[in-house]
């Protein structure tokens, strides 16, 4: 904008500030402030006013009292003895894990289903349109409901599995037994364990940590193996078979150390008038994790197929044209490619599974909604402390995933200049 | 044979062959079915596990929609007539429609909903397709009124005033449109204030005079298709015009306002709507004047439309980045000031680039709308669970949630077969 005012310089009147562009986009500014401040004000006086009509106050004392409730699903050590603000930490791992699985088995859905979209056969691209359509115009909770009304309804109770003829029988090699109570999976035990450290609030298994830490170990030593061979690769032209040094670097300590605790199965028997041992995998888990990871899988399916088909046929030929085989290609120019259009919306894809999660409310899974949202809620009666800290636990979760996939993100995008 | 003489050519032909057809595998319906499904051995195995699946769906959901019973008034009478065979019993649907499609609705003013959707058809229609006459539109304009008022019920003069409001705003603004600035002030200004203090009185003593009226029908009321179908729809038509607003703010090169833009949308993005829905039903009446205490469904449209508008946003940012930084320079090349540049050359390539985008966000709202459950509004799926309740029907679930699932399907698909439609009707570039 070209303001040539020389005459005028030196002399403000009062109308420039909103006629004269240099001053314009203040004065919004400010009456936008102002706006928003009383808007502000006015809510926060509503609130103190209402709250002290109420005779309530407003603080986070209610975290220490005794919860008083059950919470049937739990992944650090909680009874009905301990506090509000432990159930809602119990809350928050039940939500965590099944945003964690479902995120895994939705992306592995998701891919399959995308890939087979594409695929030349007829039928199978047709039965993989049907499932991407079927789930992506039916509302997520009434798959839930389904799913949940299809596990306790539909399965057999545990004295099924009872008697000389049984009417139902367990699958895998009697190892796992799908029941209407939940589902029974073998379970890991240790011989020799090796307990468990306090850590004050929470006490972790040190099987677990050793485990994670020969996991995490092999993991780096077989990159470092990897990096290894291309610098050879690249200094001589050969490529040192790297294969069974990998396999070895990945599994032989695993099993040495597993071998070391006496690692071993558990497999759930009907002992009684249930199922005993092993791991059990409540209804409403097992149908949420379920429905969140069809649901969500149609579409990134739908991402992946859009990724690949972004990647135009002039690369697959280029890339054949130098001599690479198909599955060179695919690995070393079609996805690096694809991946970097698929993995922005496989973002907000894992941001509204963390999010739908709350919907466990609906079968009885109990997340962090249905904790401190919840039972805490009711029982103390403190709505504003409770859904403020709900909205900002969600918040900070939601932040978290996003800034560490776009970490990712950054990572493989185009450089470019 | 360098010199072919007549006597040693046996047969010469001299007319062309007719033309025959190709050979039954290069063509038609078998070559499409070995390029399509038996190209190899592993597209022959792909194929022979397709047709399996296929099968097994078919063999198990066949003879339960073919065996399916629809004249029953329980579920035990159901079982009576099949007597054994596993099949569904649409009975509870025929039995139950009413209260699917309208919940607790009073059953004599069942006329004023499906007309008020049949009206939304008429209305929608324009807005949908250019080839309604365009006259319509003024229809469309006082829709929102008309619904309002078929809908709750009450007198007519609260819709009809409050229309008027909007004509009250044109009238400033046309009177005062010499200076812009001012006019635009005034007619976002005045109507509101007309809402606030005259609306009530004028419409009350409007009533006292000519009442004119249906019975009031209160929310708690409404539930079914009908409920989701209002909120839906009113979401849809709101959640665009303030997500265009947002999507503004958040490239605006005034600070103050982008950043409240930003955390705006980051907030409603990064909680789940459910948990704004329950502010919406516990802590609403924290953050009003003390006594106020308005309508759940109104509570509810607000809070789904903020929810459905940040999305909106962020969609509609996409297609504003995905627009060259020549078109903009072209705008200001041209003279335009902002709200002309946007309105005549930005806005409408943007949101014809996001209508893919735009369209999620519309079926992901409609989907959304199921989530009222649980702050005890009676949706579909509240219905069900309280036909369900019921000693007639306990013990029923595929049949219930396999027809909820198919009326949404049918809505959320034939959005999205629109949104093709448009894109289509839209593309203009020349690939």
């Amino acid at each position: 904008m070209a303001t040539t005012s020389e005459n005028q310089a030196g002399s403000f009147r009062l109308g420039m500030l909103i006629y004269d562009t240099r001053y314009r986009s203040m004065t919004i500014q400010v009456v936008f402030m102002f706006l928003f401040m009383a808007g502000a004000v006015w809510l926060i006086d509503n609130t103190i006013t209402n709250l002290s009509a109420l005779g309530k106050d407003f603080n986070f004392g209610f975290l220490d009292v005794r919860a008083g409730y059950d919470i049937n699903q739990r992944l650090i050590e909680y009874t009905n003895d301990s506090s509000h603000g432990r159930a809602w930490a119990v809350g928050l791992l039940n939500t965590l894990l099944l945003a964690l699985f479902s995120c895994v088995t939705a992306t592995v859905i998701g891919v399959i289903a995308g890939v087979l979209r594409l695929s030349k056969n007829w039928i199978i691209s047709q039965l993989m349109n049907l499932y991407v359509e079927m789930f992506r115009n039916v509302p997520v909770l009434l798959w839930i409901v389904i799913i949940f009304a299809v596990l306790t309804e539909a399965t057999p109770a545990p004295n099924a599995f009872r008697g000389e003829n049984p009417t139902a029988s367990m699958l895998f090699f009697d190892t796992v037994a799908i029941t209407n109570r939940g589902v029974y999976v073998p379970g890991p035990l240790f011989t020799q364990s090796l307990g468990a450290i306090n850590l004050g609030v929470i006490s972790v298994s040190i099987n677990f940590l050793l485990i994670s830490a020969v996991v995490i170990g092999s993991i780096y030593a077989n990159i470092r193996l990897r990096r290894h061979a291309s610098a050879v690769q690249e200094a001589t032209g050969d490529r040192p078979v790297t294969w069974w040094k990998s396999l070895l670097i990945l599994f032989a300590p695993l099993i040495a150390v597993l071998a070391a605790l006496g690692f071993h199965l558990d497999y759930p028997t009907l002992q009684g008038f249930n199922f005993q041992g092993g791991s059990y995998m409540r209804n409403s888990f097992t149908a949420m994790w379920l429905a969140l990871s069809v649901y969500t899988g149609a579409f990134i399916a739908e991402n992946v197929r859009a990724g690949i088909l972004a990647i135009s046929k002039g690369q697959t030929e280029a890339a054949f044209a130098l001599g690479l085989r198909p599955n060179r290609t695919m690995n070393l120019v079609i996805l690096p490619q694809a991946l970097r259009v698929i993995i922005p919306p496989l973002i907000s894809q894992y941001l509204n599974i963390t999010k739908n999660t709350s919907l466990g409310i609906a079968v009885g899974y109990m997340d962090m909604r249905s904790t401190l949202g919840g039972i805490t809620l009711n029982q103390t009666g403190r709505e504003l402390e409770c859904m403020l800290l709900l909205m900002v636990t969600y918040l900070t979760a939601s932040l978290i995933i996003s800034g560490a996939m776009n970490v990712y993100n950054n990572s493989v995008k185009l450089k470019e200049r | 044979m360098a010199n072919p003489s007549k006597n040693n050519i046996a047969y010469v032909r001299t007319t062309m062959l007719t033309e025959q057809a190709p050979p039954i595998t290069a063509a038609g319906p078998v070559l499409w079915i070995r390029t399509n499904l038996f190209s190899g051995p592993f597209n022959t195995i792909a194929t022979l596990v397709g047709l399996y699946c296929v099968y097994w769906l078919v063999g198990h959901i066949g003879p339960w929609f073919l065996y399916s019973v629809w004249n029953a008034n329980s579920l035990a009478e159901c079982r009576e007539i099949l007597n054994g065979v596993n099949a569904a019993c649409f009975g509870v649907i025929k039995d139950r429609w009413h209260q699917l499609l309208f919940g607790f609705y009073p059953p004599e003013a069942y006329w004023r909903p499906t007309l008020a959707f049949v009206l939304m058809i008429v209305a929608m229609a324009p807005i949908l397709f250019e080839s309604v006459p365009r006259k319509v539109l003024w229809f469309s304009a006082i829709f929102p009124a008309l619904a309002f008022w078929l809908l709750w019920g009450g007198t007519i003069w609260f819709s009809v005033v409050g229309m008027l409001g909007f004509g009250i705003g044109y009238a400033v603004y046309r009177a005062l449109v010499k200076n812009m600035l001012l006019a635009t002030i005034a007619a976002v200004l005045v109507p509101i204030l007309f809402w606030l203090f005259l609306l009530g009185p004028i419409s009350g003593a409007l009533s006292e005079a000519l009442p004119i009226g249906i019975r009031k029908i209160d929310s708690d009321e409404f539930g079914g298709f009908m409920i989701s179908i209002i909120i839906g729809v009113t979401g849809i038509a709101l959640s665009l015009p303030i997500g265009v607003l947002l999507a503004l703010g958040r490239k605006s090169d005034l600070l103050l306002v982008k950043w409240i833009c930003v955390g705006f949308i980051e907030f409603i993005r990064g909680v789940p709507l459910i948990t704004l829905l329950f502010t919406a039903s516990l802590l609403l009446n924290y953050f009003l004047p003390p006594g106020t205490n308005f309508d759940i469904v109104l509570r509810v449209v607000i809070m789904v439309t903020l929810f459905a508008a940040a999305y909106m946003a962020e969609v509609i940012r996409g297609g504003l980045a995905a627009l060259p930084q020549g078109q903009y320079e072209a705008a200001d090349a041209l003279g335009l000031d902002y709200w002309k540049a946007h309105r005549l050359i930005i806005m409408p390539q943007a949101l014809k680039i996001s209508i893919p985008g735009i369209v999620n966000t519309f079926i992901g709202l409609f989907k959304d709308t199921t989530l009222v459950v649980f702050i005890g509004i009676l949706d579909p799926i509240g219905l069900s669970n309280a036909i369900r309740a019921d000693s007639n029907w306990n013990g029923i679930y595929w049949e219930l949630f396999g027809f909820i699932a198919l009326c949404f399907f049918i809505f959320c698909f034939s959005m999205s077969r629109y949104s093709q439609y448009l894109e289509n009707k839209l593309k203009t570039d020349h690939r």
